[in-house]
């Protein structure tokens, strides 16, 4: 008996030993060169993306097999179908895919752990990408990667339910004291005046809008008990309280674009993805987009984003960073905006991308003074807190809510 | 005479055979290994290394970045634990909320979905039932269908326009927002009895905290939205668990219960003194597998709530992969399953002592006394 269980011991030890010393999962990672690795010769490059669909996945096929043919590598695109995960996995094992969807939110995890290679630096023309974007995938003063594209959050209006209230072309709204005007003129018993997706992602446009922000400029320190934030909560807290704003969880609703597109606001907040949803989903809505009102420190708006990220651990960052350099071109993002609806990145593109999507002009124009997502390490789990606490909306003690998110934030920071 | 005979010549037979199986013990103990060793190379590898290597990630710093066993990675002793236990912040709120949340969760889903799971198994079991068939594999249906597909069709079922509130408003009930509610059910069943309003708790349970939360949020019980999530869970297992049932009942001697019978047991009795006692051990099993699957649940988590509305759906599994996959916290994420794993197996222990059986417990009782009193008696003489 008691050699069986040492032979069995010993036999799961081995196991141990052999897997820990054989090494083939896991790499033990080396600094990350700053010139880029450079395989000789075509080279095999691997891509991972998270599509939003079939014509996106086509549309960055026939980008890659372009650019392939042309410099006679090969590139294979992975679509993810859980891109945490899986980035994760490739990260771990030390072979990642060369080239992948990097998001905003989730980019300081990724920048502080070492896992990606910071090329911004040798693109042509990278001072052409919108500086808010260029800000956003930017650690420790070192901007990683190339802007993929964006969107912007801008206000949908119904336009039946505009004219039904008696408003007009010149009533659209310019401060947050018309937008509280129309949006009362709007509300009815079954539709409220504004509808807003819960979560900062969209209460913060007015954050921006009263020349707030959540932390500070350099993002050491946690501004969110501050004017600049706790105004901007109040006054959506305020008309939230006199049923004239509204958010999607009050209406059952899984979303802004669901409760726009059922009549359950005569407005919303949303960005340029509300356009495919309306033409699936409710192409018998009516509609316009305006830019969003002014707040008391001027315009406003938030930006969404994606990189491309180039893995530290690629062997082949050069011909990478060339692939990336061909999908952020004008042409090529002007291509992608046909194909799948999304912002071009580069502001030489925007009057072209203008010209052929006119009725998007709202929704561009914030490019020029939007802001992108908190991009600091280990906040995912603050922000989550906050989302969750802003929930109930009207019944928050917003002072007590904003100042548990500095608390919150401020030992997330220090960490 | 031939009786020894044979006994003789067996016994003769017996000891070179006896030396014989010596030779060969070894061999076989060889060979045993050798037959279990592709089991055993399978587990280690894809059960014991990982669980080595998580136990060691849960006492480290580790960032997800290359091998948890390299050079930049460091042990940061029970830092990741304590972060979870005994620190305020953040990761304790997190923690203590989904240990609260699956508290109730376990609460609600393993009595109900045992006593389902046993009633149907006697329905079933009924030998004059008509299409007996039919209802066992009905009742089974969901248990083979993936749990990820029936939460996609329960999302659309339980949204506020969703088909149960449309059924509801025809007999003139307002259904709540089931997936979106995160009222607490003993909060509103407190408000409906007129003890608390909702909207002003009590001062003495909202103000007084334990691990980061108030009593008043300890006692809010399962949020509408995890109750929603509990309905379905029940529907799906009992399903599994009725047929273990029904396995047992099947075993069950007829005898027995004609025996029953004739002693002039009615029904219940009958149900209570025969066939429950019988069913002990799957008792046992269905609690101890209940137990574990839901403090371990997950896949509903993942596909409806991701935790929410206000994390009132939140529960170590799910937070264990948020910590590691969603935030990079990697040590953190493992402690918590480590955290589980402890939870779990002290609460399967308690079980296992509490349905043990008493019988056979009084019987060792007894022998062991005996023992002692002739112990004792022998050292008195």
């Amino acid at each position: 008996m008691s050699r069986q269980v040492r032979t069995l011991a010993i036999c799961l030890a081995g196991g141990i030993a052999l897997s820990a010393c054989g090494g083939g999962g896991f790499k033990d990672d080396n600094a990350s060169p700053s010139a880029p690795a450079s395989a000789s010769g075509p080279v095999a490059l691997q891509m991972l993306i998270a599509s939003s669909g079939d014509a996106e996945t086509a549309a960055v096929k026939a980008a890659t097999d372009a650019w392939a043919k042309k410099t006679g590598n090969t590139v294979t695109v992975t679509v993810a179908s859980d891109m945490n995960q899986q980035l994760a996995q490739g990260f771990a094992s030390g072979k990642p895919a060369d080239v992948f969807y990097m998001d905003a939110g989730r980019f300081a995890d990724y920048a502080k752990q070492g896992s990606l290679y910071a090329y911004a630096d040798q693109l042509k023309d990278n001072g052409d990408f919108y500086e808010s974007l260029r800000k956003t995938f930017t650690y420790e003063g070192k901007q990683y990667c190339a802007p993929k594209d964006f969107s912007a959050l801008a206000l949908i209006i119904n336009t039946d339910a505009w004219s039904k209230a008696g408003l007009g072309d010149g009533d659209i709204p310019k401060t947050w004291d018309d937008l509280a005007t129309v949006a009362k003129k709007l509300t009815t018993d079954k539709q409220a005046g504004l509808v807003l997706g819960t979560g900062i992602d969209r209460a913060g446009a007015f954050v921006v809008q009263n020349g707030g922000w959540w932390l500070s400029e350099d993002g050491t320190s946690a501004t969110a008990a501050q004017p600049g934030v706790s105004e901007a909560m109040a006054y959506v807290q305020k008309n939230n309280k006199e049923g004239i704003f509204k958010f999607n969880n009050q209406v059952s609703a899984g979303w802004g674009g669901e409760a726009f597109g059922k009549g359950l606001g005569a407005m919303t907040i949303e960005g340029n993805w509300i356009k495919g949803a309306m033409k699936n989903d409710f192409p018998n809505v009516k509609y316009v987009v305006a830019e969003l009102p002014e707040g008391p420190k001027g315009k406003g708006t938030l930006m969404f984003t994606q990189c491309w990220g180039i893995a530290a651990d690629s062997k082949a960052q050069a011909q990478a960073v060339d692939l990336v350099s061909s999908l952020t071109s004008v042409d090529q993002q002007i291509a992608f905006a046909d194909a799948f609806g999304v912002m071009p990145s580069r502001q030489a593109a925007a009057d072209g991308y203008k010209t052929k999507f006119p009725q998007d002009a709202a929704f561009i124009a914030g490019g020029a003074y939007g802001h992108g997502p908190i991009n600091v390490p280990g906040m995912e789990q603050v922000i989550s807190d906050l989302n969750s606490k802003l929930e109930n909306f009207a019944g928050a003690n917003l002072a007590d809510v904003l100042k548990g998110f500095d608390t919150n934030a401020g030992s997330a920071l220090g960490k | 005479m031939s009786q020894v005979d044979s006994g003789r010549a067996g016994s003769g037979r017996r000891a070179p055979a006896r030396v014989a199986k010596r030779g060969t013990g070894q061999n076989q103990t060889g060979a045993g290994w050798l037959f279990v060793s592709p089991m055993l190379i399978i587990l280690g590898i894809f059960l014991a290394i990982p669980i080595v290597m998580a136990l060691w990630v849960s006492f480290t710093d580790w960032n997800g970045r290359g091998n948890p066993f390299g050079s930049r990675v460091n042990f940061v002793g029970a830092e990741n634990y304590t972060s979870l236990l005994t620190e305020q912040g953040l990761s304790r709120q997190d923690f203590m909320l989904s240990m609260r949340n699956t508290f109730y969760y376990v609460l609600g889903v393993v009595p109900v979905q045992t006593a389902l799971a046993l009633l149907l198994a006697v329905i079933v079991n009924q030998k004059f039932l008509k299409g007996r068939t039919f209802f066992r594999t009905a009742f089974y249906f969901p248990s083979v269908v993936s749990s990820v597909a029936i939460s996609l069709v329960f999302v659309y079922l339980f949204t506020g326009t969703g088909a149960i509130n449309t059924i509801l408003s025809k007999v003139g009930v307002i259904g709540p927002n089931w997936l979106d509610d995160p009222r607490g059910v003993i909060h509103i069943i407190g408000e409906k009895v007129g003890l608390w309003s909702i909207d002003a708790p009590p001062s003495a349970l909202a103000s007084t905290e334990v691990m980061n939360l108030s009593l008043w949020e300890w006692f809010k019980g399962p949020s509408v939205a995890l109750s929603t999530i509990m309905i379905q869970v029940i529907w799906t297992t009992a399903g599994t668990f009725m047929l273990m049932f029904l396995a047992a009942l099947q075993d069950l001697p007829a005898e027995v219960e004609e025996a029953a019978m004739v002693d002039g047991a009615n029904r219940r009795q009958r149900f209570m003194n025969v066939t429950v006692p019988h069913l002990r051990p799957t008792i046992f099993l269905v609690l101890t597998l209940g137990i574990i699957g839901t403090w371990q649940v997950f896949d509903q988590m993942y596909v409806m709530t991701q935790g929410g509305p206000a994390k009132t759906t939140l529960t170590p599994a799910y937070l264990s992969y948020a910590a590691a996959f969603r935030q990079q916290q990697w040590g953190e994420g493992a402690a918590i399953a480590f955290i589980l794993f402890a939870l779990i197996f002290l609460l399967t222990s308690i079980q296992r002592y509490l349905l043990r059986d008493k019988d056979e417990v009084a019987k060792k009782k007894a022998t062991k006394a005996q023992a002692k009193a002739a112990k004792a008696k022998g050292a008195l003489a």
